[in-house]
Protein backbone atom coordinates (compact mmCIF):
# COMPACT_ATOMS: atom_id res chain seq x y z
CA UNK A 1 0.00 0.00 0.00
CA UNK A 2 1.54 3.36 -0.60
CA UNK A 3 1.59 5.49 2.41
CA UNK A 4 1.72 9.55 2.65
CA UNK A 5 1.55 11.89 0.07
CA UNK A 6 1.54 9.79 -2.84
CA UNK A 7 -1.37 7.49 -1.27
CA UNK A 8 -4.25 6.64 -4.24
CA UNK A 9 -7.42 5.59 -3.64
CA UNK A 10 -9.75 5.33 -6.34
CA UNK A 11 -8.95 2.53 -8.48
CA UNK A 12 -6.36 1.03 -6.22
CA UNK A 13 -6.00 -1.41 -3.64
CA UNK A 14 -3.28 -2.96 -1.05
CA UNK A 15 -3.35 -6.33 -3.22
CA UNK A 16 -0.61 -5.67 -6.26
CA UNK A 17 -1.55 -7.53 -9.66
CA UNK A 18 2.48 -7.97 -10.07
CA UNK A 19 3.58 -10.17 -6.88
CA UNK A 20 0.60 -12.05 -5.92
CA UNK A 21 1.21 -15.73 -4.43
CA UNK A 22 1.53 -18.55 -6.82
CA UNK A 23 -0.99 -20.78 -6.40
CA UNK A 24 1.55 -24.12 -6.14
CA UNK A 25 1.51 -26.32 -2.99
CA UNK A 26 5.01 -26.16 -0.57
CA UNK A 27 7.07 -28.34 -1.20
CA UNK A 28 7.33 -31.11 1.50
CA UNK A 29 10.37 -32.91 0.35
CA UNK A 30 12.35 -31.42 2.78
CA UNK A 31 10.67 -32.24 5.61
CA UNK A 32 11.44 -35.25 7.94
CA UNK A 33 10.02 -39.07 6.58
CA UNK A 34 7.22 -39.40 4.94
CA UNK A 35 5.36 -36.02 5.49
CA UNK A 36 2.56 -34.98 2.99
CA UNK A 37 0.28 -32.57 1.96
CA UNK A 38 -2.24 -31.82 4.28
CA UNK A 39 -4.63 -30.12 1.18
CA UNK A 40 -5.34 -32.47 -0.91
CA UNK A 41 -3.24 -35.70 0.26
CA UNK A 42 -3.80 -36.17 3.63
CA UNK A 43 -7.81 -34.97 4.06
CA UNK A 44 -8.86 -37.64 1.46
CA UNK A 45 -7.64 -40.00 3.84
CA UNK A 46 -9.29 -37.89 6.69
CA UNK A 47 -12.40 -38.10 4.73
CA UNK A 48 -12.10 -41.85 3.66
CA UNK A 49 -11.53 -42.28 7.94
CA UNK A 50 -14.70 -40.07 8.25
CA UNK A 51 -16.99 -42.14 5.80
CA UNK A 52 -16.09 -45.21 7.45
CA UNK A 53 -17.27 -43.47 10.53
CA UNK A 54 -20.42 -42.30 9.19
CA UNK A 55 -21.42 -45.84 8.28
CA UNK A 56 -20.58 -46.94 11.79
CA UNK A 57 -23.07 -44.22 13.04
CA UNK A 58 -25.89 -44.27 10.60
CA UNK A 59 -26.03 -48.35 11.27
CA UNK A 60 -26.76 -47.06 14.89
CA UNK A 61 -29.13 -44.74 14.07
CA UNK A 62 -30.69 -47.07 11.82
CA UNK A 63 -30.90 -50.19 14.03
CA UNK A 64 -31.42 -47.94 17.14
CA UNK A 65 -34.14 -44.92 17.04
CA UNK A 66 -34.00 -42.60 19.37
CA UNK A 67 -35.81 -43.17 22.45
CA UNK A 68 -38.87 -41.39 23.32
CA UNK A 69 -40.89 -41.57 26.85
CA UNK A 70 -43.96 -40.25 27.40
CA UNK A 71 -44.90 -36.73 28.05
CA UNK A 72 -43.19 -35.21 31.52
CA UNK A 73 -45.57 -35.79 34.27
CA UNK A 74 -44.24 -33.65 37.82
CA UNK A 75 -47.14 -35.72 39.78
CA UNK A 76 -45.44 -38.97 39.22
CA UNK A 77 -43.82 -39.74 42.15
CA UNK A 78 -42.78 -43.29 42.15
CA UNK A 79 -41.00 -42.65 38.35
CA UNK A 80 -36.76 -43.80 38.78
CA UNK A 81 -34.80 -41.01 37.78
CA UNK A 82 -31.78 -41.85 35.62
CA UNK A 83 -29.67 -39.43 34.12
CA UNK A 84 -28.05 -40.14 30.39
CA UNK A 85 -25.38 -42.84 30.76
CA UNK A 86 -22.27 -40.38 30.63
CA UNK A 87 -23.38 -39.12 33.59
CA UNK A 88 -23.79 -42.35 35.94
CA UNK A 89 -20.62 -41.90 37.54
CA UNK A 90 -21.05 -39.01 38.79
CA UNK A 91 -24.85 -39.63 39.93
CA UNK A 92 -23.29 -43.03 41.71
CA UNK A 93 -20.97 -41.01 43.39
CA UNK A 94 -23.68 -39.64 45.38
CA UNK A 95 -24.96 -42.67 46.55
CA UNK A 96 -21.56 -43.51 48.89
CA UNK A 97 -22.14 -43.16 52.43
CA UNK A 98 -19.26 -40.71 52.61
CA UNK A 99 -20.43 -38.80 49.35
CA UNK A 100 -23.91 -38.24 50.48
CA UNK A 101 -26.49 -37.12 53.08
CA UNK A 102 -24.42 -35.22 55.72
CA UNK A 103 -20.83 -35.65 53.20
CA UNK A 104 -23.27 -34.19 50.17
CA UNK A 105 -20.34 -31.56 49.57
CA UNK A 106 -17.82 -34.20 49.15
CA UNK A 107 -19.64 -35.89 46.28
CA UNK A 108 -21.73 -33.37 44.16
CA UNK A 109 -18.42 -30.69 45.21
CA UNK A 110 -15.00 -31.70 46.27
CA UNK A 111 -14.48 -35.26 43.87
CA UNK A 112 -15.84 -33.62 40.61
CA UNK A 113 -14.22 -30.45 41.53
CA UNK A 114 -10.67 -32.04 41.93
CA UNK A 115 -11.24 -34.39 39.13
CA UNK A 116 -11.81 -31.63 36.74
CA UNK A 117 -9.53 -28.88 38.25
CA UNK A 118 -6.72 -31.33 38.51
CA UNK A 119 -7.91 -32.42 34.65
CA UNK A 120 -7.46 -28.91 33.77
CA UNK A 121 -4.35 -27.71 35.39
CA UNK A 122 -2.32 -31.51 34.33
CA UNK A 123 0.36 -28.86 32.01
CA UNK A 124 1.64 -27.42 35.17
CA UNK A 125 1.63 -29.80 37.32
CA UNK A 126 3.33 -31.91 34.92
CA UNK A 127 6.00 -30.15 33.99
CA UNK A 128 8.64 -31.99 32.93
CA UNK A 129 9.73 -32.26 29.39
CA UNK A 130 9.16 -35.98 29.32
CA UNK A 131 6.70 -36.95 27.56
CA UNK A 132 6.52 -40.95 27.07
CA UNK A 133 4.06 -42.42 29.78
CA UNK A 134 6.22 -44.66 31.18
CA UNK A 135 9.20 -42.09 31.96
CA UNK A 136 6.27 -40.59 33.96
CA UNK A 137 5.08 -42.47 36.43
CA UNK A 138 2.80 -40.37 38.63
CA UNK A 139 0.33 -38.75 35.93
CA UNK A 140 0.08 -41.75 34.03
CA UNK A 141 -0.50 -43.93 37.60
CA UNK A 142 -3.01 -41.15 38.32
CA UNK A 143 -5.12 -40.55 35.35
CA UNK A 144 -5.06 -44.54 34.67
CA UNK A 145 -6.83 -44.45 38.19
CA UNK A 146 -9.24 -41.70 37.36
CA UNK A 147 -10.29 -44.16 33.91
CA UNK A 148 -10.62 -47.40 36.22
CA UNK A 149 -12.41 -45.07 38.68
CA UNK A 150 -15.09 -43.97 36.10
CA UNK A 151 -15.39 -47.09 34.15
CA UNK A 152 -16.05 -48.52 37.92
CA UNK A 153 -18.65 -45.83 39.14
CA UNK A 154 -20.33 -46.47 35.52
CA UNK A 155 -20.74 -50.23 36.17
CA UNK A 156 -21.79 -50.11 39.52
CA UNK A 157 -24.43 -47.47 38.72
CA UNK A 158 -25.57 -50.20 36.22
CA UNK A 159 -25.48 -52.73 38.78
CA UNK A 160 -27.62 -50.66 40.52
CA UNK A 161 -30.03 -50.36 38.07
CA UNK A 162 -33.35 -52.51 38.00
CA UNK A 163 -33.22 -52.17 34.13
CA UNK A 164 -36.72 -54.01 33.60
CA UNK A 165 -38.54 -51.54 36.15
CA UNK A 166 -36.95 -48.55 34.20
CA UNK A 167 -37.55 -49.86 30.43
CA UNK A 168 -41.27 -50.07 31.43
CA UNK A 169 -41.69 -46.71 32.92
CA UNK A 170 -42.75 -43.92 31.16
CA UNK A 171 -44.36 -45.80 28.17
CA UNK A 172 -46.58 -43.47 25.56
CA UNK A 173 -50.07 -44.45 25.72
CA UNK A 174 -52.95 -43.81 23.79
CA UNK A 175 -53.81 -41.24 26.38
CA UNK A 176 -50.82 -39.26 25.72
CA UNK A 177 -51.52 -39.30 21.84
CA UNK A 178 -54.58 -37.75 22.61
CA UNK A 179 -56.97 -40.58 21.62
CA UNK A 180 -58.22 -41.66 24.89
CA UNK A 181 -60.95 -38.57 25.80
CA UNK A 182 -60.31 -37.01 29.45
CA UNK A 183 -62.25 -38.37 31.85
CA UNK A 184 -61.66 -38.87 35.50
CA UNK A 185 -62.43 -42.32 36.66
CA UNK A 186 -62.96 -42.99 40.18
CA UNK A 187 -60.94 -46.27 40.73
CA UNK A 188 -62.41 -46.66 44.50
CA UNK A 189 -66.38 -46.44 43.36
CA UNK A 190 -68.68 -49.39 43.81
CA UNK A 191 -69.75 -49.39 40.00
CA UNK A 192 -65.70 -49.30 39.50
CA UNK A 193 -65.55 -52.69 41.14
CA UNK A 194 -68.37 -54.51 40.25
CA UNK A 195 -67.14 -53.55 36.39
CA UNK A 196 -63.23 -54.90 37.43
CA UNK A 197 -65.39 -57.97 38.71
CA UNK A 198 -67.53 -59.11 35.22
CA UNK A 199 -65.39 -60.88 32.99
CA UNK A 200 -67.84 -59.97 30.10
CA UNK A 201 -67.66 -56.82 30.63
CA UNK A 202 -63.76 -56.54 30.80
CA UNK A 203 -63.40 -59.02 28.18
CA UNK A 204 -64.73 -56.38 25.52
CA UNK A 205 -64.48 -52.93 26.93
CA UNK A 206 -60.70 -53.61 28.74
CA UNK A 207 -59.83 -52.92 32.19
CA UNK A 208 -59.13 -49.90 31.21
CA UNK A 209 -62.17 -48.76 29.87
CA UNK A 210 -60.44 -47.83 26.83
CA UNK A 211 -62.26 -50.57 24.88
CA UNK A 212 -60.67 -54.14 23.13
CA UNK A 213 -63.30 -55.74 20.93
CA UNK A 214 -66.20 -53.72 22.27
CA UNK A 215 -66.05 -49.98 21.80
CA UNK A 216 -64.03 -47.77 24.65
CA UNK A 217 -66.86 -46.71 27.69
CA UNK A 218 -64.84 -43.50 28.53
CA UNK A 219 -66.72 -40.38 27.39
CA UNK A 220 -69.98 -42.53 26.18
CA UNK A 221 -72.82 -40.69 25.32
CA UNK A 222 -75.60 -42.55 27.26
CA UNK A 223 -77.51 -41.83 30.46
CA UNK A 224 -77.68 -44.26 33.29
CA UNK A 225 -81.42 -45.54 31.61
CA UNK A 226 -79.88 -46.09 28.12
CA UNK A 227 -76.97 -47.62 29.80
CA UNK A 228 -78.74 -50.28 31.72
CA UNK A 229 -81.36 -51.22 28.55
CA UNK A 230 -77.76 -51.97 26.65
CA UNK A 231 -76.51 -54.22 29.17
CA UNK A 232 -79.77 -55.91 29.73
CA UNK A 233 -80.76 -56.16 26.28
CA UNK A 234 -77.43 -56.25 24.02
CA UNK A 235 -76.86 -53.75 21.03
CA UNK A 236 -75.27 -54.69 18.12
CA UNK A 237 -72.56 -56.72 18.73
CA UNK A 238 -73.00 -56.98 22.51
CA UNK A 239 -75.01 -59.70 23.56
CA UNK A 240 -78.02 -59.44 25.82
CA UNK A 241 -77.92 -61.12 29.24
CA UNK A 242 -73.95 -61.56 30.07
CA UNK A 243 -74.51 -59.37 33.41
CA UNK A 244 -74.10 -61.76 36.16
CA UNK A 245 -74.76 -59.74 39.19
CA UNK A 246 -78.16 -58.48 40.97
CA UNK A 247 -80.51 -55.48 39.97
CA UNK A 248 -78.61 -53.11 42.18
CA UNK A 249 -75.45 -53.78 40.80
CA UNK A 250 -76.61 -53.61 37.64
CA UNK A 251 -78.04 -49.81 38.78
CA UNK A 252 -74.55 -48.64 40.46
CA UNK A 253 -72.47 -50.37 37.23
CA UNK A 254 -75.01 -48.42 34.81
CA UNK A 255 -74.42 -45.04 36.76
CA UNK A 256 -70.81 -45.41 37.07
CA UNK A 257 -70.74 -45.86 33.32
CA UNK A 258 -73.09 -43.13 32.27
CA UNK A 259 -70.88 -40.96 34.76
CA UNK A 260 -67.67 -41.74 32.54
CA UNK A 261 -68.38 -38.29 30.51
CA UNK A 262 -65.35 -36.26 29.33
CA UNK A 263 -63.93 -32.86 31.92
CA UNK A 264 -65.51 -30.04 30.32
CA UNK B 1 -13.54 -22.01 -16.20
CA UNK B 2 -12.98 -22.45 -12.17
CA UNK B 3 -9.40 -21.60 -13.02
CA UNK B 4 -10.92 -18.20 -14.64
CA UNK B 5 -12.93 -17.68 -11.49
CA UNK B 6 -10.72 -18.25 -9.16
CA UNK B 7 -7.92 -16.00 -11.25
CA UNK B 8 -11.22 -13.09 -11.08
CA UNK B 9 -11.28 -13.18 -7.48
CA UNK B 10 -7.59 -13.97 -6.47
CA UNK B 11 -6.48 -10.87 -8.62
CA UNK B 12 -8.31 -8.60 -6.70
CA UNK B 13 -8.44 -9.91 -2.87
CA UNK B 14 -4.87 -12.14 -2.81
CA UNK B 15 -6.61 -15.10 -1.49
CA UNK B 16 -3.91 -17.68 -2.26
CA UNK B 17 -2.18 -16.90 1.33
CA UNK B 18 -5.56 -16.80 2.77
CA UNK B 19 -6.88 -20.60 2.26
CA UNK B 20 -2.70 -21.74 1.65
CA UNK B 21 -2.01 -20.32 5.50
CA UNK B 22 -5.05 -22.40 6.61
CA UNK B 23 -4.69 -25.44 4.61
CA UNK B 24 -1.58 -26.37 3.02
CA UNK B 25 0.58 -27.29 5.81
CA UNK B 26 2.56 -30.59 6.27
CA UNK B 27 1.03 -33.99 8.05
CA UNK B 28 3.89 -35.21 9.99
CA UNK B 29 4.52 -39.44 9.26
CA UNK B 30 4.26 -40.28 12.83
CA UNK B 31 0.28 -38.98 12.54
CA UNK B 32 -0.38 -40.90 9.79
CA UNK B 33 -2.22 -43.98 10.01
CA UNK B 34 -1.61 -44.52 6.40
CA UNK B 35 1.98 -45.26 7.33
CA UNK B 36 1.45 -46.66 11.19
CA UNK B 37 -1.56 -47.56 12.07
CA UNK B 38 -1.30 -46.88 15.37
CA UNK B 39 -1.77 -43.27 14.10
CA UNK B 40 -5.59 -43.63 14.24
CA UNK B 41 -5.60 -42.37 17.58
CA UNK B 42 -4.70 -39.20 16.31
CA UNK B 43 -8.07 -39.14 14.09
CA UNK B 44 -9.96 -39.08 17.21
CA UNK B 45 -10.12 -35.44 17.67
CA UNK B 46 -11.06 -34.40 14.00
CA UNK B 47 -13.71 -37.54 14.62
CA UNK B 48 -14.95 -35.18 17.54
CA UNK B 49 -14.89 -32.25 15.40
CA UNK B 50 -16.75 -33.89 12.55
CA UNK B 51 -19.66 -35.55 15.16
CA UNK B 52 -20.00 -31.87 16.22
CA UNK B 53 -20.37 -30.72 12.72
CA UNK B 54 -23.66 -33.17 12.08
CA UNK B 55 -24.71 -32.26 15.55
CA UNK B 56 -24.85 -28.55 14.30
CA UNK B 57 -26.45 -29.52 11.06
CA UNK B 58 -29.02 -32.25 12.47
CA UNK B 59 -30.18 -29.56 15.42
CA UNK B 60 -30.32 -26.42 12.59
CA UNK B 61 -33.04 -29.16 11.27
CA UNK B 62 -34.57 -30.23 14.38
CA UNK B 63 -35.43 -26.71 15.44
CA UNK B 64 -37.20 -26.42 12.29
CA UNK B 65 -40.19 -28.42 14.10
CA UNK B 66 -39.07 -28.07 17.59
CA UNK B 67 -41.29 -26.17 20.05
CA UNK B 68 -39.91 -24.79 23.31
CA UNK B 69 -42.97 -25.24 25.00
CA UNK B 70 -44.40 -27.57 27.73
CA UNK B 71 -47.67 -27.82 25.92
CA UNK B 72 -46.05 -28.82 22.47
CA UNK B 73 -42.52 -29.65 22.92
CA UNK B 74 -43.32 -33.36 24.02
CA UNK B 75 -46.18 -33.49 20.82
CA UNK B 76 -43.45 -32.21 18.00
CA UNK B 77 -41.04 -34.23 19.13
CA UNK B 78 -43.30 -37.25 18.75
CA UNK B 79 -44.71 -35.53 15.51
CA UNK B 80 -41.31 -35.29 14.10
CA UNK B 81 -40.12 -38.60 15.53
CA UNK B 82 -43.65 -40.26 13.49
CA UNK B 83 -44.83 -38.04 11.02
CA UNK B 84 -42.07 -35.91 9.28
CA UNK B 85 -39.94 -36.93 6.58
CA UNK B 86 -36.86 -38.64 7.59
CA UNK B 87 -37.15 -36.75 11.15
CA UNK B 88 -36.33 -40.58 13.31
CA UNK B 89 -33.35 -40.42 11.35
CA UNK B 90 -32.17 -37.01 12.00
CA UNK B 91 -33.52 -37.10 15.75
CA UNK B 92 -31.50 -40.13 15.52
CA UNK B 93 -28.19 -38.76 14.30
CA UNK B 94 -28.77 -36.12 17.27
CA UNK B 95 -29.30 -38.61 19.85
CA UNK B 96 -26.39 -40.76 18.88
CA UNK B 97 -24.65 -38.27 18.07
CA UNK B 98 -24.68 -36.72 21.46
CA UNK B 99 -23.28 -40.12 22.82
CA UNK B 100 -20.44 -40.32 20.45
CA UNK B 101 -19.26 -37.34 20.37
CA UNK B 102 -18.77 -37.69 24.11
CA UNK B 103 -16.74 -40.82 23.97
CA UNK B 104 -14.95 -39.47 20.58
CA UNK B 105 -14.11 -36.34 22.90
CA UNK B 106 -12.64 -39.02 26.01
CA UNK B 107 -10.40 -40.82 24.08
CA UNK B 108 -9.19 -37.33 22.01
CA UNK B 109 -8.68 -36.65 25.86
CA UNK B 110 -6.55 -39.31 26.70
CA UNK B 111 -4.52 -39.41 23.25
CA UNK B 112 -3.71 -36.10 23.69
CA UNK B 113 -2.76 -37.04 27.84
CA UNK B 114 -1.09 -40.31 26.56
CA UNK B 115 1.34 -38.74 24.57
CA UNK B 116 2.35 -35.54 26.53
CA UNK B 117 0.72 -33.36 23.84
CA UNK B 118 -0.31 -31.27 26.90
CA UNK B 119 3.34 -29.87 27.63
CA UNK B 120 4.84 -26.95 26.68
CA UNK B 121 4.08 -24.92 24.14
CA UNK B 122 0.73 -26.25 24.09
CA UNK B 123 -0.74 -25.48 27.57
CA UNK B 124 -3.09 -22.88 26.70
CA UNK B 125 -4.47 -25.86 24.10
CA UNK B 126 -4.93 -28.20 26.80
CA UNK B 127 -6.99 -25.79 29.10
CA UNK B 128 -9.25 -24.80 26.13
CA UNK B 129 -9.57 -28.41 25.63
CA UNK B 130 -11.17 -28.69 29.13
CA UNK B 131 -13.38 -25.71 28.38
CA UNK B 132 -14.89 -27.38 25.14
CA UNK B 133 -14.78 -30.70 27.19
CA UNK B 134 -17.15 -28.83 30.10
CA UNK B 135 -18.90 -26.99 27.04
CA UNK B 136 -19.71 -30.32 25.65
CA UNK B 137 -21.25 -31.73 28.96
CA UNK B 138 -23.67 -28.78 29.36
CA UNK B 139 -24.95 -29.36 25.77
CA UNK B 140 -25.64 -33.18 26.86
CA UNK B 141 -27.23 -32.27 30.30
CA UNK B 142 -29.32 -29.71 28.51
CA UNK B 143 -30.32 -31.44 25.15
CA UNK B 144 -31.68 -34.03 27.52
CA UNK B 145 -34.46 -32.28 28.92
CA UNK B 146 -35.64 -30.56 25.78
CA UNK B 147 -37.81 -33.64 24.50
CA UNK B 148 -39.80 -33.22 27.61
CA UNK B 149 -40.42 -36.85 28.20
CA UNK B 150 -40.51 -38.36 31.70
CA UNK B 151 -36.71 -39.45 31.48
CA UNK B 152 -35.80 -35.89 30.16
CA UNK B 153 -37.93 -34.56 33.16
CA UNK B 154 -36.70 -36.49 35.97
CA UNK B 155 -33.04 -36.57 35.16
CA UNK B 156 -32.98 -33.00 35.19
CA UNK B 157 -34.77 -32.55 38.22
CA UNK B 158 -32.05 -34.74 39.70
CA UNK B 159 -29.02 -32.46 37.99
CA UNK B 160 -30.61 -29.57 39.49
CA UNK B 161 -31.10 -30.92 42.82
CA UNK B 162 -27.64 -31.92 42.55
CA UNK B 163 -26.35 -28.46 41.49
CA UNK B 164 -28.79 -26.99 44.43
CA UNK B 165 -26.69 -28.72 47.06
CA UNK B 166 -23.69 -27.19 46.19
CA UNK B 167 -23.01 -24.84 49.09
CA UNK B 168 -24.02 -20.84 49.39
CA UNK B 169 -24.13 -20.73 45.23
CA UNK B 170 -26.54 -24.07 44.78
CA UNK B 171 -29.71 -21.83 45.16
CA UNK B 172 -28.40 -19.29 42.96
CA UNK B 173 -27.42 -21.49 40.03
CA UNK B 174 -30.45 -23.64 40.71
CA UNK B 175 -32.74 -20.71 39.86
CA UNK B 176 -30.49 -19.50 36.80
CA UNK B 177 -30.91 -22.50 35.33
CA UNK B 178 -34.61 -23.49 36.33
CA UNK B 179 -35.81 -20.18 36.13
CA UNK B 180 -37.65 -20.26 39.66
CA UNK B 181 -36.12 -21.55 43.43
CA UNK B 182 -38.79 -24.49 43.25
CA UNK B 183 -40.68 -25.01 39.79
CA UNK B 184 -39.34 -26.90 36.99
CA UNK B 185 -41.27 -26.05 34.37
CA UNK B 186 -42.07 -24.08 31.96
CA UNK B 187 -39.16 -21.72 32.33
CA UNK B 188 -36.95 -24.15 32.92
CA UNK B 189 -37.47 -25.26 29.20
CA UNK B 190 -37.28 -22.14 27.50
CA UNK B 191 -34.02 -21.64 29.60
CA UNK B 192 -32.55 -25.10 28.35
CA UNK B 193 -33.34 -24.50 25.20
CA UNK B 194 -31.90 -21.08 25.35
CA UNK B 195 -28.59 -22.33 26.90
CA UNK B 196 -28.68 -25.12 24.37
CA UNK B 197 -29.32 -23.95 21.13
CA UNK B 198 -27.78 -20.19 21.78
CA UNK B 199 -25.66 -20.05 24.93
CA UNK B 200 -23.79 -23.12 24.60
CA UNK B 201 -22.99 -23.01 20.74
CA UNK B 202 -21.46 -19.89 20.99
CA UNK B 203 -19.28 -20.33 23.45
CA UNK B 204 -18.48 -23.65 21.32
CA UNK B 205 -17.63 -22.24 18.58
CA UNK B 206 -15.26 -19.56 20.10
CA UNK B 207 -13.63 -22.15 21.87
CA UNK B 208 -13.25 -24.50 18.82
CA UNK B 209 -12.20 -21.48 16.69
CA UNK B 210 -9.38 -20.57 19.41
CA UNK B 211 -8.42 -24.48 19.89
CA UNK B 212 -8.05 -24.83 15.69
CA UNK B 213 -5.85 -21.59 15.43
CA UNK B 214 -3.57 -22.81 18.47
CA UNK B 215 -2.84 -25.86 16.18
CA UNK B 216 -2.14 -24.50 13.40
CA UNK B 217 0.06 -21.71 14.65
CA UNK B 218 2.08 -24.27 16.74
CA UNK B 219 1.82 -27.54 14.47
CA UNK B 220 1.48 -30.72 15.93
CA UNK B 221 3.53 -32.15 18.51
CA UNK B 222 6.27 -34.29 17.39
CA UNK B 223 6.59 -38.07 17.48
CA UNK B 224 7.51 -39.62 21.31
Amino acid sequence: MQRGKGMKFVGDSRVKANNRMPNVPKDYTEYPGKTEAFWPDFLLKEWMVGAVFLIGYLLLTVAHPSPLEGPADPTNASYIPLPDWYFLSMYQLLKYTYASGPYNVIGAMVIPGIAFGALALIPFLDTTPERRPSKRPLPTAFMLLAVAALIYTTWESVQATDWDAVDAQGEITDKHLGLLPDVEVDETSEGYEIYQAQASCIGCHGGDLAGVSGPMLLGNELTAEEVQEVIVNGRGGMPAGTFTGTDEELQVLAEFIAGLKEAE
Amino acid sequence: MLNKIYDWVDERLDITPIWRDIADHEVPEHVNPAHHFSAFVYCFGGLTFFITVIQILSGMFLTMYYVPDVENAWKSVYYLQNEVAFGEIVRGMHHWGASLVIVMMFLHTLRVFFTGSYKKPRELNWLVGVGIFAIMLGLGFTGYLLPWDMKALFATKVGIEIAASVPFLGEIIKTLLAGDSTIIGAQTLTRFFAIHVFFLPAALFALLAVHFIMIRRQGISGPL
